[in-house]
């Protein structure tokens, strides 16, 4: 058997009962990275020692007879944009291609804490800047469902990793669309939570009002085990929320009658995919024929959220990414005979062509004369964008529409035409805007790539996104579907 | 036909706040150390490190505002000032920007013995930069430079005054009342030579009648109040010279330099930086409580006017000497607490102003320092010592010099030096008999009507007694054998 192409759950359920160690599990991880990785290219760095060590630990314990937790001895994958204490962290940047931090993640803290076996650092976009994970520095990652597609991005290599079985579940973050995106080109679930959920302390800043960390996983009973051990209030971070974390997988109930979904008319729009469309529409009837109330809602504001993103995430990106400058760690040019010319040198050769457009974007959107034209208006339009997601779920319990508006498109597509590849995430990136979460879990596919269908929920409604996204994979099972590699 | 020019100055002060750790995370703020070891993660700006607001900060922000007669902000945020500078480990420092913690305040100097306002226009928080060392004269010079980030983080408050100030005496009298102010809120050390206390100004002269101001320029790096004096003075001479010879002031950033004793351009307006200040996405903005500021209000001490004034009032101290005691809280916390062993507030303070000021000014200690040599009680049993008439005020200023290298109590030392005066007739009027008979002419001349040949004599009485002699009683016993 295959122990890496189960879930968590399963796994943990065959740990308790002592038919597999955590060892073995491990082991078929890293012999499945061994088969595929040169075909999928999902890591920057790899932990095999480590985890084993780990894993090894965790049968000891077992072995002593402890109880143990959910995720413990589970193998996971971290985005290379999360600090590991002692271990690479890149952000798939030549600008930290060196950079080993002193200080772990709280989440790789919590995770640690839980007992997880950490594989390694998956591939990304720079500094988590961009839709395919062709701006990483290294080398792109591919999709398993097809490796001349790209996997989506940021959390390129997360994602691909999950659905390429090379781990049980991994970590990403998403900024405009990061998680969703990804998780819907390579089929897997991928949570994007509520701003304030999951702390963002030793996440490397791309955009500090929309970055939030989150679970990809093979299915929601995962995920929502994953974000019951992530989430939480953090003293570390000041924007992180202090709420009641509830037992998220106690709500999988499989039971969404009377469920309110909303269908924002501004999200089913020409240039969308007409199989993904169609796929949606199945969707919703999916969910109505098991009793959920299906309307049509309205977000009028929908068509400013890219300018708006694209104002105030290269605006926070631009002051977030100053500090690179070769004076203290990370990538340095050794030629300059001076500091400013060291600083431009540093800066012009460690970043990559995106990163530096998204710099200059920002630092032009807060220059002096063009701030209250630019960034304070994005500020304004931001609240709009909020008020009318405030106003939908005063009528809907959650709001449905694709994740992306087409499937996982091929290598160098939209690499030339950065408006093409920002309209990747049109669908995701509004949520980041308004803080609210989103779910994206395969809903089919077209021409033999999946598609994803996103779920959006008020602010810490995490809970009834996980209840009908499971309810939804329950009755499909379009979940089970596995890439041929 | 020369002009009367009218000088115009604004003081952006620079103070440390004596937090224990720095203002968003828990590294120490101790002064010295050596380099990078008051560092951590979040100081040190490392990619992921998020701040986290140290209320203490907050608090002492308030406290100071307060004490200026500020308004406190009802809400209140951090912004991001960006800049490149290798000090900078963020290459941004957090600061405030269109939200300051306190605004539209004031202080009150004496000019000339009369009251001036001084308007606050606000006070805000920040982060303070590292310290880099130069292997050359300046970091353009120098093949290499090193950073030292144990200052980075440090919590600072800006204040910054209305352009109210019209000379540089008046600017020195500002930040003297200013530094006073922050020393008795305990919320800054206000130490100059540690940096803890720094002044930038802005200056510039219009003809006297003229409404708009003239263009300024920002003197930096006066790391004293006499630099504060110099600089000054210099930068008005030379826009006065400027203008006379039929130039234009231009809008600049200007250096102070010490050694020459000049002012130098270091930028032009049109090389002035674009801080492309944006709120902090990473802290959240603060909601300053009504309570809590009530609460900060009603636990702040007496400030120095308040003090001067109960000087004035209750102990009958003139203007001048209340102004000169409370002007360093270090010396009016001292002569208060010596008014708890002595009731003569006049002789005490006296004391203070003369022998004490001068001991701790040409000494290394504080008044305040727990190992100060005179304690407050024992300068105070001086007083009283001497209004007891135990000893004379000429030999208490040799006591006095006793105390400050020995640290013993003046009754201690009038013991056992045997210098308590001598008020016993008996022991006395042997000596005044022997001084009348060995000076005839004096005596004669104190007969016939000369009163101040007397003085000669108490002179020799006092001599052969080595100071002891009581001199009213001498005197007295003069006057009686000489009748």
């Amino acid at each position: 058997m295959q122990l890496n192409s189960l879930t968590a759950h399963e796994l943990h359920d065959k740990l308790v009962n002592k038919e597999v160690s955590s060892v073995e599990i491990t082991e078929d991880v890293f012999k499945r990275i061994d088969q595929v990785d040169d075909k999928v290219k999902a890591f920057v760095t790899l932990t095999k020692e480590q985890a084993l060590a780990k894993a090894a630990e965790v049968d000891a314990r077992i072995s002593g007879g402890d109880k143990i937790g959910p995720l413990e001895g589970i193998p996971v994958v971290i985005k290379d944009n999360m600090c590991t204490e002692g271990v690479l962290t890149t952000c798939s940047s030549k600008m930290l291609h060196n950079f080993v931090p002193p200080y772990s993640a709280t989440v790789v803290e919590k995770l640690q804490a839980a007992g997880a076996v950490i594989v390694g650092k998956a591939n990304m976009d720079e500094f988590a800047m961009g839709s395919s994970t062709e701006n990483s520095r290294f080398f792109s990652t591919r999709n398993p469902w097809d490796t001349d597609c790209v996997p989506g991005g940021s959390s390129g290599g997360s994602a691909a990793s999950v659905a390429a079985d090379e781990t049980i579940y991994s970590l990403g973050s998403d900024t405009g669309g990061s998680i969703r995106q990804p998780a819907s080109f390579c089929g897997v679930v991928g949570l994007k939570p509520t701003y304030g959920t999951v702390s963002r302390y030793g996440l490397i800043a791309y955009a500090s009002s929309l970055d939030q960390i989150g679970p990809f996983a093979k299915d929601v009973r995962d995920c929502a085990q994953i974000f019951n051990v992530i989430a939480g209030h953090d003293p570390k971070d000041s924007t992180s929320a202090e709420f009641e974390v509830p037992d998220y997988t106690s709500i999988l109930t499989g039971d969404v009658k009377g469920l309110r979904i909303g269908i924002p008319k501004e999200y089913f729009i020409e240039g969308t995919d007409p199989k993904v469309l169609q796929l949606v529409q199945d969707a919703i009837n999916k969910f109505e024929a098991m009793g959920a109330v299906c309307e049509e809602a309205t977000l009028p504001h929908t068509e400013y959220a890219l300018p708006v993103y694209y104002l105030i995430a290269p605006a926070e990106a631009s002051s977030n990414l100053a500090r690179y400058d070769g004076v203290r760690y990370g990538y340095r040019d050794e030629t300059a005979e001076d500091m400013i010319t060291m600083f431009k040198r540093t800066r012009s050769e460690g970043f990559g062509t995106e990163v530096k457009r998204r710099i200059m974007l920002g630092t032009y959107a807060l220059s002096s004369g063009y701030y209250d034209a630019y960034y304070l208006k994005a500020l304004k339009v931001r609240t709009l964008i909020r008020q009318d997601f405030d106003r939908a779920f005063e009528k809907f319990d959650l709001l449905i529409s694709p994740t992306s508006p087409t499937p996982a498109f091929r290598f160098g597509e939209k690499a030339d035409d950065p408006i093409q590849m920002y309209l990747s995430d049109v669908f995701t990136i509004s949520l980041n805007l308004a803080g609210i979460p989103g779910i994206s879990i395969p809903c089919g596919f077209s021409n033999g790539l999946p598609v994803g269908l996103q779920l959006m929920g008020k602010p810490f409604g995490e809970g009834t996104l996980f209840k009908a996204a499971h309810a939804f994979e329950q009755s499909t099972g379009y979940y089970k579907m596995k890439p041929n590699l | 036909m020369s002009t009367d020019y009218e000088v115009v100055i604004g003081l952006e002060v620079h103070s440390e706040l004596k937090t224990e750790s720095k203002i968003f995370c828990c590294s120490s703020t101790e002064f010295g150390g050596d380099p990078n070891t008051h560092v951590c993660p979040v100081c040190l700006g490392l990619p992921g490190t998020l701040p986290v607001t140290n209320n203490k900060v907050v608090e002492f922000g308030i406290k100071a505002g307060l004490a200026l007669n500020c308004e406190i902000a009802e809400f209140s945020k951090f912004d991001r000032k960006n800049y490149y500078y290798p000090d900078l480990p963020k290459n941004y420092q957090i600061s405030q920007y269109d939200l300051p913690i306190a605004e539209h305040g004031y202080l009150e100097i004496n000019v000339d013995g009369n009251p001036k306002r001084i308007g606050i226009t606000r006070v805000h928080m920040e982060e303070d930069a590292g310290k880099l060392l130069h292997q050359g004269a300046t970091i353009i010079s120098s093949k290499y430079s090193m950073v030292d980030y144990n200052r980075t983080g440090v919590p600072l408050i800006e204040i910054v005054s209305e352009p109210d100030l019209r000379s540089a005496e008046e600017a020195v009298l500002y930040l003297q009342k200013l530094k006073a102010i922050l020393e008795y809120t305990e919320v800054s050390d206000c130490k100059m030579e540690e940096g803890s206390l720094r002044c930038d100004a802005n200056v510039s002269i219009r003809p006297v009648g003229q409404k708009e101001f003239g263009t300024r320029t920002e003197l930096k790096n006066m790391s004293s109040f006499r630099a504060l004096q110099k600089a000054l003075e210099y930068e008005i001479d030379r826009q006065i010279e400027v203008v006379e010879e039929g130039g234009r002031v231009i809008q600049e950033t200007r250096t102070w330099d010490e050694n020459k004793g000049i002012t130098l351009s270091m930028r032009s307006k049109e090389e002035a930086h674009d801080y492309r200040y944006f709120p902090d996405p990473d802290l959240v903005p603060m909601v300053i409580s009504r309570d809590w500021v009530n609460e900060i209000k009603e636990s702040l001490p007496e400030l120095p006017d308040a003090r001067k004034a109960r000087y004035v009032q209750e102990y009958g101290l003139p203007e001048y000497d209340a102004e000169v005691i409370t002007g360093v809280k270090e010396i009016s916390d001292y002569f208060d607490a010596g008014l708890e062993f002595t009731k003569n507030a006049k002789a005490l303070s006296n004391w203070v102003m003369g022998e004490l000021l001068k001991f701790v000014n040409s000494s290394d200690h504080s008044a305040a320092d727990e190992d100060f040599p005179i304690p407050p009680a024992n300068l105070a049993e001086l007083v009283e010592l001497i209004d007891k008439g135990e000893i004379s005020g000429k030999i208490a200023k040799e006591v006095f010099k006793d105390m400050a290298e020995s640290g013993k109590k003046p009754a201690a030392i009038v013991e056992a030096k045997g210098l308590k005066q001598i008020s016993d007739e008996g022991a006395i009027i042997a000596i005044v008999d022997e001084v009348l008979a060995k000076n005839p002419q004096p005596v004669e001349d104190f007969r016939s009507g000369n009163e101040r040949a007397i003085g000669f004599l108490v002179g020799q009485v006092m001599k052969a007694t080595r100071g002891q002699a009581n001199p009213e009683l001498v005197n007295k016993l003069l006057r009686e054998r000489m009748q």
